[in-house]
């Protein structure tokens, strides 16, 4: 019977995991200050792990008190910063551990380690990490640095000892500003419904028709209002998204958004707006905002980099807006007076963005997919 | 441009949930007897006979005799305990032999179990096959590889790898493993009918065993709305092995499909320490209306799938899927956790819990692939049939 029963378990360890306790983590957190200031540490280690590494229950009860705990602090702190080493710019730090203390996480109760990180050079971070590799090849260390209000994450363990950081404060805000950047440009909705509120910015609806602006500070003006205002509306409603204070679905968001590009330029065929156009600017940005928190929702935030992050993307939305505006108004401004602009262009075009955005509008609401982007 | 997922992304999730992970701070305990951790072993015979082992293993860890009987222990442990930190253990064990491309067949065959734990299926599958082709005889391989086969919905190789074992093994643990196939093939009551009679005639041997087949017998009579039948067997199949994970785990979603929320809170309570039961406990309390002691099992749950994202395994996603989509109501999340897992395991639990999320959140071309698997395999299930039918009322629904 003793050979069915070690085939029995085996065949049941695959039902296991459904409905496991958690593995072994530890939580290893860096706060890096700028050049070679002392990194700040904390290493959070179960008590369960240490007494398997190190025997921590010293009476063999069962249960581990914290007299026991703190007769072995000297121990764990030898046997865990023996088994990390950290790097900058080349350089090994030099690790010292301060005074522990005692925290919970979902799975018990854990030790805290504080330590500092002595570097010799500024640069890049670089870890090795072998805590419980040779007794539980499974167990993971949780990572995360944070350096200049940008946090990020690294999962270490037995499969991958060995990370390196690359430099910089900056380094994961210029990514959320590279991400705004990226979604302007693949945006076609946002960039349509920019240029439906700038085509007529270089001309003036007088006598049922579009004439062209004599002066170029009406024109500036007129453009500075309503990028202003796309903005302001934008930053708002893509700021509350972001924070969780307002959420909508986004599908209505997305239907929404192509209603504003049709409306934006039905409004160049039959103006209604007449030279208040920051305002309907202003008002369809709100919504703009929205679709810009959903691409960060799915870029997903760093945790505790949430400002750094949200400023950054829309850093990134403006750089990529006011490129459309820079390559946009010098020729809409030297073609202004010609029958191409004002037909082929102003008319003929708000044409096209209105059946496009009609059919965005018919797949987003339906639910269907008609066009390519 | 590509549509976001509708309802709150995760990293809001993260922040609304920050406050409850904040409440613990570091702290200096007040007094030097106060007891900070309780460990799960010393007394336990099992435990000490391991932990012999692991000494002498460790005066020669080349020994392959030794390594794989203390891995074989810590697997086991690992089970009863629903502790994957032993399976830690057993790897550990292993190690010399972990990275070999072509290990001795009686590391590969624990090789194989440990990467099923992960869910790393496919290289699992390799050892199995490379254990097989070398050691025919293998019952352990075999029976290992049809239950792999069977999560995998490749039920014709599942079939082959059971009627290996039948010249192998004893007829009960054969015919369960051609059951549980059958069970998923459109032969429900054929399989549970025969299981029944071989259970009848062979009961009384090994205790586990037993309770595995009662399981499975309570499940099949489950799907078939036999609920006298269901409580009876999955009370007889706890008697005989109680604290097993698996089977409180079947039970709590037998008894909350009856709705019996007491039940359940009085099942699971000891044993909150496993997520897949803190869950359905969390389940019977929000079914109870209790709302006072559901909050802070909320966030107790909410924590641990956060930490187990955090370690990047994608073990938890079926119990994800359920928590985003009967706790916190995210449909749009939900169908996405379960997408993910039904990529990697396909039994009856996935596919209920993609077309629930799917209903949900009222997109049916998401559970597309599990109505095909339905279409291919035949499988009977009432629960499942009710949903594909409110799937299809809203694809007539939103064409028309």
């Amino acid at each position: 019977m003793k050979r069915i029963w070690c085939l029995f378990c085996l065949l049941l360890a695959v039902a296991l995991p459904a409905s496991a306790h958690k593995p072994s983590d530890s939580y290893l957190s860096l706060q890096a200050a700028q050049g070679t200031a002392p990194l700040q540490g904390r290493w959070d280690i179960a008590l369960r792990d240490l007494d398997y590494a190190i025997g921590l229950d010293a009476d063999g009860d069962g249960q581990i008190t914290w007299d026991e705990l703190r007769r072995r602090h000297a121990d764990i702190a030898a046997y865990a910063l023996a088994r990390l080493r950290i790097a900058r710019g080349g350089q090994p730090c030099t690790l010292s551990a301060g005074s522990q203390l005692v925290d919970s996480h979902t799975d018990g109760a854990y030790t805290v380690l504080p330590f500092t990180a002595a570097c010799p050079a500024a640069g890049a971070l670089e870890f090795d990490y072998r805590l419980f590799a040779d007794l539980d090849p499974q167990h993971k260390g949780l990572v995360s640095v944070e350096e200049g209000g940008a946090a990020r994450t690294l999962v270490l363990g037995s499969g991958q000892p060995h990370a390196r950081l690359a430099e910089g404060a900056g380094q994961g805000f210029l990514d959320f500003v590279e991400h705004g950047i990226w979604h302007i440009w693949i945006g076609y909705d946002h960039i349509l419904f920019l240029l439906s509120l700038l085509l007529p910015a270089v001309l003036v609806w007088r006598e049922h028709a579009w004439q062209a602006v004599a002066a170029p500070r009406a024109a500036l003006i007129d453009v500075l209002r309503i990028v202003t205002a796309f903005t302001l509306a934008h930053s708002i409603t893509l700021s509350l998204a972001a924070l969780g204070v307002i959420a909508l679905p986004s599908r209505w968001v997305e239907s929404a958004i192509a209603l504003s590009v049709l409306l934006a330029a039905l409004n160049n065929l039959r103006p209604i707006t007449h030279g208040r156009r920051w305002i309907a600017a202003f008002g369809f940005g709100l919504i703009h905002g929205f679709g810009f928190a959903s691409v960060l929702g799915d870029l997903g935030l760093q945790k505790g980099a949430l400002a750094a992050s949200l400023v950054g993307f829309n850093l990134g939305v403006e750089i990529g807006q006011l490129a459309i505006v820079a390559a946009f108004l010098p020729l809409a401004w030297l073609a202004r007076r010609s029958w191409f602009y004002r037909r082929v262009m102003m008319l003929g075009g708000s044409c096209l963005i209105m059946l496009v955005a009609a059919i965005w509008l018919g797949e987003r609401v339906f639910d269907l997919r008609l066009l390519p982007v | 441009m590509k549509a976001g997922a509708a309802g709150l992304p995760r990293w809001c999730w993260a922040l609304l949930l920050a406050p409850a992970l904040a409440a613990a701070a570091p702290r200096v305990p007040a007094s030097g007897a106060e007891v900070l951790e309780v460990l799960p072993w010393r007394n336990d015979p099992q435990q000490r006979e391991v932990r012999e082992l692991r000494a002498s293993l460790s005066q020669a860890p080349l020994d392959l005799g030794r390594a794989t009987g203390v891995a074989r222990r810590y697997i086991e442990l690992g089970r009863r305990e629903a502790d994957p930190r032993y399976f830690g253990y057993a790897q550990a064990a292993l190690s010399p032999w972990w990275n070999n491309p072509a290990p001795p067949a009686a590391v590969r065959l624990l090789r194989a179990s440990l990467l099923q734990t992960e869910h790393r299926f496919p290289e699992a599958l390799a050892d199995l096959d490379a254990v097989t082709s070398a050691e025919p005889g293998n019952a352990q391989a075999w029976l290992t590889r049809a239950t792999v086969e069977t999560v995998r919905a490749d039920y014709p190789a599942a079939t082959r790898s059971c009627a290996r074992l039948s010249s192998l093994a004893d007829e009960m643990i054969t015919t369960a493993c051609i059951a549980n196939v059958g069970a998923m093939t459109g032969r429900l009551h054929a399989s549970e009918a025969l299981l029944a009679t071989t259970y009848k005639r062979g009961a009384g041997g090994d205790a586990a065993v037993d309770a595995w087949v009662l399981g499975s017998l309570a499940e099949m009579a489950a799907r078939r709305g036999d609920a006298a039948n269901a409580r009876a067997r999955f009370r007889q199949a706890l008697a005989l092995a109680p604290g097993d994970s698996y089977l409180l785990a079947a039970y709590a979603d037998f008894l909350l499909e009856q709705r019996r929320h007491d039940a359940v809170l009085a099942l699971l309570a000891p044993h909150l320490r496993v997520d897949g039961l803190l869950l359905r406990h969390t389940l019977a309390l929000a079914g109870a209306g209790d709302r006072e002691r559901l909050a802070p099992e909320l966030a107790e749950l909410g924590a641990r799938f956060e930490a187990g994202e955090r370690r990047g395994d994608g073990v938890h996603l079926r119990e994800q899927a359920r928590f985003e989509l009967q706790l916190r109501g995210d449909a749009a999340r939900a169908v996405g956790l379960a997408q993910r897992n039904w990529t990697s395991q396909k039994e009856l639990a996935d596919a209920r819990v993609l077309l629930e999320a799917a209903v949900a959140a009222r997109q049916p071309a998401a559970a597309r692939p599990v109505l095909d698997w339905m279409k291919t395999s035949g499988v009977e299930d009432p629960a499942l049939a009710r949903l594909a039918q409110q799937l299809a009322g809203q694809t007539k629904g939103a064409k028309g």
